[in-house]
């Protein structure tokens, strides 16, 4: 009789951003979902702890008893992280960011994305910088959502923004990872987390932004436009925890031709 | 007085405050923020915020996103 051992599997670190640390290295955004329920869920599958919220206007002529997003997605369970989608300059972003601090009790990281123009939704970097620099200097925790452009990436990092955030590919685009060259050149030079945000279309673009040695992917289109969110949400767990064992594990080398994995010797034909 | 909420124009009773309007508004109690002339008027001083005629006002929350 032997005694089944369990394999003790070696524990990876966590991520950690801005002084808090996170078991999930997926973080999933709230819109395009059929409704409040089927957001709860499939957040709640991903397993995200961290989780992006838009801000706007309260419509005059709202239903009072509608469910607010952050009685569904609590601040007391979830780290929020209010972007700033729809800005397409430092000003709006800049002001984008205010509000969601007064609006979270002055929780104060954010994602912040300045667009460029609305066929891309590519970032405008020039207004990303100048956004960055006034946040950064009024106290805010930046994570930033920029090209996929190594110095632009270092520079937002020696500003102090906490974590780098390439596109994969454009927002909503689900064309993975475009240039994965550029995703590791950036993951290679970065002290701060890099996580890739948009492009991601399917779990396997999820492993491959992993295994290229991101920290996390923040995604959201491939999970609600998904047939079945919550089962896609649960498929994108699954891809970046085999993606980044895979990354830590180190893959075998390529090579051009076969080699055999059953040995040669003792064959007896 | 006429203020500018979200972009409409909103009738309000002279002497309104931040609170005022977020109970006309009948978003009392509900997670918001609110911006008057790009200014953050924070949440504590909503009660003794005096608006005044021709005033921008921005009432958002947070919905979803990515």
């Amino acid at each position: 009789m032997s005694e089944t051992s369990e394999i003790q599997l070696p524990v990876d670190k966590p991520l950690e951003i801005a002084g808090r640390v996170y078991q999930s290295r997926l973080l999933v955004g709230t819109g395009k979902y059929r409704d409040m329920m089927e957001t709860g869920h499939a957040i709640e599958a991903s397993g995200a702890e961290i989780v992006t919220v838009a801000v706007r206007r309260t419509n005059l002529g709202q239903n009072p008893d509608e469910p607010n997003l952050l009685d569904v997605i609590s601040p007391e369970t979830y780290t929020i992280l209010p972007n700033t989608a729809g800005c397409y300059t430092a000003k709006d972003a800049v002001r984008t960011c205010r509000l969601a601090r007064e609006l979270l009790d002055g929780h104060d990281l954010v994602k912040l994305e300045v667009l460029g123009e609305e066929k891309t939704l590519y970032p405008n970097m020039t207004e990303t910088l100048a956004a960055a620099e006034e946040l950064i200097k009024d106290g805010f925790k930046i994570m930033v959502y920029c090209s996929d452009d190594p110095l632009l990436a270092k520079r937002l990092e020696e500003m102090g923004c906490v974590a780098i955030m390439p596109l994969g590919a454009p927002i909503g685009s689900g064309l993975g990872i475009q240039n994965r060259y550029n995703i590791r050149l950036i993951v290679e030079n970065a002290n701060v987390p890099v996580l890739v945000d948009a492009g991601v279309g399917t779990a396997s673009d999820a492993t491959i932004a992993m295994e290229l040695g991101c920290d996390g992917v923040l995604m959201n289109t491939a999970i609600a436009q998904a047939k079945d969110p919550i089962r896609m949400a649960n498929a994108m767990r699954l891809g970046i925890e085999a993606g980044r064992e895979s990354y830590l594990a180190g893959r075998m080398p390529k090579k051009l031709y076969a080699s055999a994995s059953s040995p040669i010797d003792g064959t007896f034909f | 007085m006429q203020v500018q909420v979200n972009g409409e124009a909103m009738e309000l009773p002279s002497g309104a405050t931040v609170t005022t309007l977020i109970d006309q508004m009948a978003l009392a109690g509900k997670r918001l923020a609110v911006e008057v002339n790009e200014d953050i008027v924070p949440r504590s001083q909503h009660p003794g915020f005096a608006l005044n005629e021709g005033d921008r006002v921005e009432v958002v929350h947070a919905i979803g996103g990515g």
